[in-house]
């Protein structure tokens, strides 16, 4: 497969993707008939009050848990047949987590928390040095590295936590509620860096529940007790 | 993720924590030393005793007489048979009692012995200045004496006591030698004695017949192999009797003491092994609590790629690194330990290399040990589970 067939297919391809809990005996459904397509390059924001399955979503997107029924490709790889080392391996490569808490290490300082994903990659010191040194310089972080995350301002802690997201070079960027622990003006330049990430050609999914956020994408899912009940504009 | 990693994230979570990181090690620390110290104490007091013992040499049998009926002793010229015994290199029977010496203004009481010549080398007790006994002198009945350095300085103070005479209740006894300084052994002081001719002693003690004996062997090998054929000719003497004599054997003596002392070494040893498994214990409940308090630190490694492997390398190794830098510390407490009670009791302590390489050891091995079951509990956790945990 050439480059350019690669990047045609979708990235991400969900069919009939369910899923659910076993609460007290019984099935409690979460996801339901879920299918969906998402291409390199987009910005998509999936969307749903909080209940309706969006982060359960977020979590079988993200490779941290595996559904129940239906299949689901990340960048051609079949999701379901993968060992937990093989998920592990995925997510180091091919996703970048932004969290809604940062989950930065609060004893790494912001170069190290920046690293840590090249490490468990295996990469060569130089070239991490240089990776984790250039990821937080994309985001106006340079002359924080060696900081621990206590002495950095939330939108500073959501800054380290999009440098390690990028620092990879992965093909996909999930971010679960980014701004919900920001002011709106941080939060604001959380989105802007968000923004200038996607036209730099990262693919973006967004979850969250703030519509003002959503409708800085470019394409919006909404989510509505497990099934998705709208899907509107082109990511691209 | 290679080890190099793995190490520096457990180092660095050891020095991120360290009041923690040093009071779980604290276990270890105490329970390494003690095994030092206490094995170095049974080991020292063993070899101090060994020491003893060998002052009264090994290849030496001391033969006490209490004899059969009206037959409390051996004549000496019987005495003298047992030099004919195969595997006998020397005999010296000895004559003991106590007399008031005096000699100017000073007036005490001293044991007494009664020796022949062969004493000198049976007992490897000369004298420093002086001649020793000789034939002559027992042929003779000469009243010459040797005293002990602690007479001598009783006596003399610093002066040369050869050639001066000493009062022996009553009797003038003509100084000819000072024995050399021995110190004491485990049968008591050998520096506070005067040994005159056993001819001598006989009379002057009023002791007929010896009752004392020590038999040198020709080598320490030889001595089980003699004493047995001493008892045969002792038991051909006394017709077989019951209790007519004990023979006292310094080199069985010593191999019971010494698999006494063995065994408060191995006691010690064991019951500070004890407090080191307990150490082990304390370092599996710290990482525990520590894997459940970094539930989302583990999910956030997670999250990120790191793969079971990597986590559970790094919590063994943090394990591992608290054991083993507590096993160097303790290591380092129980040279002080026993270095210190070496200076302040009159204990003797030896450190084993052995001991500090087994404890040490066995340290890692309990950091490996338990770190096992934590470090399995931090890989096994799902990364959904351990993010959603505050």
């Amino acid at each position: 497969m050439t480059i350019t067939a690669r990047l045609q297919q979708p990235l991400i391809q969900v069919e009939n993707l369910g899923h659910g809990y076993w609460m007290a005996g019984e099935m409690v459904p979460v996801l339901r008939n879920i299918s969906l397509n998402i291409y390199h390059g987009e910005f998509v924001a999936i969307i749903g009050p909080s209940g309706s399955g969006k982060t359960t979503l977020m979590n079988m997107l993200g490779c941290l848990d595996i559904a129940n029924e239906g299949s689901y490709r990340l960048d051609g790889l079949d999701i379901r047949k993968l060992s937990d080392n093989k998920l592990a391996q995925i997510r180091n490569e091919k996703i970048g987590f932004i969290f809604q808490q940062y989950n930065l290490l609060p004893k790494l300082s912001a170069f190290e928390n920046v690293e840590l994903p090249l490490i468990y990659r295996n990469m060569a010191h130089k070239e991490r040095k240089r990776a984790a040194e250039n990821s937080l310089r994309m985001v106006g972080l340079a002359d924080r590295m060696h900081n621990r995350p206590s002495a950095l301002s939330g939108g500073q802690q959501q800054r380290v936590a999009i440098a390690r997201a990028i620092a990879g070079d992965p093909p996909m960027l999930l971010a679960d509620e980014p701004t919900g622990a920001l002011d709106s003006k941080t939060g604001a330049e959380v989105m802007i860096k968000m923004q200038e990430l996607n036209q730099l050609g990262h693919t973006i999914i967004i979850i969250t529940h703030d519509l003002t956020i959503a409708e800085q994408a470019k394409r919006i899912i909404r989510i509505m007790d497990g099934e998705i009940v709208e899907d509107r504009g082109s990511g691209i | 993720m290679n080890i190099y990693q793995s190490m520096k994230m457990a180092l660095k979570s050891i020095v991120g924590n360290k009041v923690r990181s040093f009071l779980t090690m604290l276990g270890i620390i105490i329970g390494v030393s003690s095994v030092i110290t206490l094995v170095s104490v049974g080991q020292g007091t063993t070899s101090s005793i060994t020491e003893q013992l060998q002052g009264l040499g090994t290849d030496l049998l001391t033969v006490n007489i209490m004899g059969r009926g009206a037959t409390t002793s051996l004549s000496y010229d019987e005495v003298m048979e047992i030099n004919d015994l195969p595997g006998v290199k020397a005999v010296s029977p000895v004559i003991s009692g106590n007399a008031t010496v005096k000699q100017g203004t000073v007036n005490d009481s001293y044991s007494i012995e009664g020796i022949t010549p062969a004493y000198e080398d049976v007992k490897d007790f000369h004298v420093q200045s002086g001649r020793y006994l000789l034939d002559i002198d027992n042929e003779y009945r000469m009243k010459v004496a040797l005293i002990g350095s602690e007479v001598a300085a009783d006596f003399f103070g610093s002066s040369n006591p050869v050639g001066e005479t000493l009062q022996m209740n009553g009797v003038s006894f003509k100084i000819v030698g000072l024995l050399e300084t021995l110190g004491t052994s485990a049968t008591g002081s050998n520096d506070d004695k005067i040994l005159i001719p056993i001819s001598t002693a006989e009379r002057f003690l009023q002791s007929r017949g010896i009752r004392s004996i020590t038999v040198q062997a020709d080598t320490t090998d030889l001595v089980k192999s003699t004493q047995e054929r001493l008892e045969a000719w002792l038991d051909g003497k006394f017709l077989s009797a019951d209790n007519s004599y004990t023979i006292f054997n310094a080199q069985e003596m010593m191999d019971t003491l010494n698999s006494t002392t063995q065994m408060l070494s191995l006691a010690l040893g064991g019951i500070a092994g004890i407090s080191l498994l307990v150490g082990g214990i304390g370092i599996m409940n710290i990482m525990l609590v520590s894997v459940s308090e970094r539930t989302r630190e583990i999910g956030v490694r997670k999250a990120i790629g790191a793969k079971k492997r990597d986590i559970l390398l790094q919590f063994i190794i943090e394990s591992t690194t608290l054991s083993g830098f507590g096993g160097i510390l303790g290591i380092a407490l129980g040279y002080g330990a026993s270095a210190l009670i070496a200076n302040v009791s009159t204990l003797n302590t030896e450190v084993s290399m052995s001991i500090v390489v087994i404890s040490f050891s066995f340290s890692l091995f309990i950091g490996i040990a338990f770190g096992v079951i934590p470090a399995n509990q931090a890989a096994k956790l799902r990364p959904i589970y351990a993010l959603r945990t505050d």
